[in-house]
């Protein structure tokens, strides 16, 4: 970090605000070190997963923390805990599977062992061999541990953090963030399945474009083209206090008076089946907009980040943890684990697959995103000490009611600036 | 499976057949003529695209998850009209065709493929590698997937999956 120097066009912002961004951000390898140092390994929480992925004792997964290796591990005690995935010795890969069970953790390299608390319990002929060779004697195993993690849970969420002084999870998220995450978490999870997303640009990039609803319905066609939009929605934004984390969401307008028995949602159906039958654009197969209101709140849409990388993304029954994890300056990761609950009836749980359709890489709503990072990324070289232009809606970062805002974006360089001292 | 899957010669017809059929499908797909893509599937077909990872796991998400016909055809209006992707097409290349069983009168084959993706800057990538497990319909005209499996080897997907597989 110190040896390099981040540019001062980039440190030194073009007005004392949140409405302008510097592009240097985007690809200052100085930069990306200050991030891991204060974002990533700094007082935040970063999401590492879900509780039911380790559930029995010894069982862990891999995972990054930032771009840092780290290993999710459930200790015999029940609890969870989290190492960096790296020995102590020589600074080999710890645990090389996805997700394993393990007494200890052994590395290939030099067979050092570790307990599930990070603690060096066995070093391969630490006494030397014949009385030759071996570890001096004021060698102290207990001082060659693995890096730990703190570890919290908010309703099977796991979240870790390498900073000791962190704050308490749910006082860093505040009530707000705290209640639309338990919203869609409220019973037993259990996983439908993974896959990865790769994106050729930085991952704030990525970060900023789930936090702006103004590209939403601009960008992504779907639901225009087949004339779905729906014009009575109503929705909003929600910003926390520091900025960082943010909740949009959109609801079905009440359910009509005279027509009781309407589940939010058959509008869309209904309008998308008359279509069908005359000649023009039209979904064939209208079973796509199907859903159930399984939250009984009337609310189709709620995309919700956690400073720095977590999304959390309801798309109407389709619930998926979005993990961001950064792979070098123009690289990012975005791992998706779509989940349901242990308790879905047959219908609930074929509406999830059936709507994952419109998210992911191949998602309707939704593959558009992968690229179009990589067309703000490949066209910085020009870019010299500007700035892009963030502002829809105001100079400042409160929650709105109204979507044709970058509010959002700019809470997220409001908590941005705040830890990365720039 | 039919005791005439062991007997050789029928076994490479049935071979002959399939791998004619991949064929077909691959040149629709990397020709561009996406229109006729659902034309290779029965009505009621499922097309689903999942990874070794989930496959293995009995992990039921798909990346793609299509029902029926309908649904393929929809497909195809969105990534025409809907959606926006950069200019780039596929290069299938088909391994040799497995005959893994027949049920219900449908034969079962499995193949091995790669995708190149060449974008409209002339830059080339391995887009993705896997496995087709097909169920396949020869009772009619012309043989139709009644079910198409796709199996990825790696579960990271580069930018985005428009273009099916």
């Amino acid at each position: 970090m110190s040896a390099a120097s981040i540019h001062p066009a980039t440190e030194h912002w073009p007005n004392d605000g949140l409405t302008h961004v510097p592009y240097g951000l985007y690809n200052d390898e100085a930069i990306y070190e200050r991030e891991r140092e204060r974002l990533f390994m700094g007082p935040t929480w970063n999401v590492l997963g879900l509780e039911c992925e380790v559930p029995n004792p010894g069982d862990y997964k891999t995972t990054f923390l930032g771009d840092v290796p780290v290993v999710l591990v459930r200790g015999k005690d029940g609890t969870l805990k989290g190492l960096e995935n790296r020995c102590a010795h020589r600074g080999a890969l710890l645990c090389l599977e996805r997700f394993g069970n393990a007494k200890a953790f052994t590395c290939v390299y030099h067979a050092w062992s570790y307990d599930h608390d990070g603690n060096l319990v066995g070093v391969a002929f630490q006494n030397g061999v014949k009385g030759e060779g071996g570890m001096p004697d004021d060698f102290r195993r207990e001082e060659h541990g693995l890096r730990r993690l703190k570890i919290d849970l908010l309703s099977g969420l796991v979240f870790g953090s390498f900073d000791p002084n962190v704050p308490p999870l749910e006082t860093y998220l505040g009530a707000d963030i705290v209640a639309r995450i338990r919203r869609v978490l409220p019973r037993p999870v259990k996983v439908l399945g993974y896959y990865t997303q790769t994106m050729r640009n930085n991952w704030k990039l990525y970060a900023e474009n789930v936090k702006d609803p103004y590209h939403a319905s601009i960008l992504h066609l779907f639901f225009t083209t087949f004339r779905l939009n729906r014009l009575s929605q109503k929705g909003g934004i929600i910003v926390d206090e520091s900025g960082g984390h943010h909740v949009s969401y959109s609801e079905m307008d009440k359910k009509p008076a005279n027509k009781p028995d309407e589940a939010a949602g058959d509008s869309d159906y209904e309008a998308a089946r008359l279509r069908a039958d005359d000649d023009s654009i039209g979904l064939k197969e209208p079973a796509l907009l199907g859903g159930r209101d399984e939250f009984d709140d009337g609310i189709t849409l709620q995309i919700l980040t956690v400073f720095p990388n977590l999304v959390l993304q309801q798309v109407r029954n389709s619930l998926v943890v979005r993990q961001i994890v950064p792979k070098g300056l123009d690289r990012t990761d975005i791992v998706w684990t779509n989940y349901g609950f242990e308790d879905d009836d047959e219908e609930l749980a074929d509406l999830r697959l059936m709507q994952s359709n419109f998210i992911g890489p191949a998602g309707y709503i939704s593959m558009e995103d992968g690229a179009v990072g990589a067309f703000v990324q490949r066209a910085l070289p020009g870019t010299g000490g500007e700035t892009s232009v963030v502002m829809m809606g105001g100079d400042g970062a409160a929650s709105q009611e109204s979507r044709a805002t970058e509010t959002s974006i700019r809470g997220f360089w409001k908590a941005y600036r705040t830890m990365m001292d720039i | 499976m039919a005791p005439s899957l062991h007997n050789a010669p029928d076994d490479a017809a049935m071979i002959g057949r399939v791998t004619s059929l991949l064929a077909d499908y691959a040149a629709c797909i990397d020709s561009d003529e996406l229109e006729r893509w659902p034309e290779f599937f029965t009505e009621d077909a499922r097309y689903h695209i999942s990874t070794e990872f989930n496959h293995a796991r009995g992990l039921p998400i798909g990346i793609i998850d299509a029902r029926n016909r309908n649904m393929l055809e929809d497909r195809v209006t969105a990534l025409r009209k809907a959606n926006i992707y950069e200019p780039q097409r596929y290069r299938h290349i088909i391994s040799v065709v497995r005959i893994t069983g027949s049920e219900g009168g449908l034969i079962q084959a499995e193949a091995g493929f790669l995708v190149v993706r060449t974008m409209i800057d002339g830059s080339q990538d391995l887009f993705v590698s896997g496995r087709y497990l097909d169920s396949i319909d020869f009772s009619g005209g012309r043989p139709l997937f009644a079910r198409k499996l796709v199996v990825l080897d790696s579960d990271k997907i580069d930018t985005l999956l428009a273009i099916p597989l």
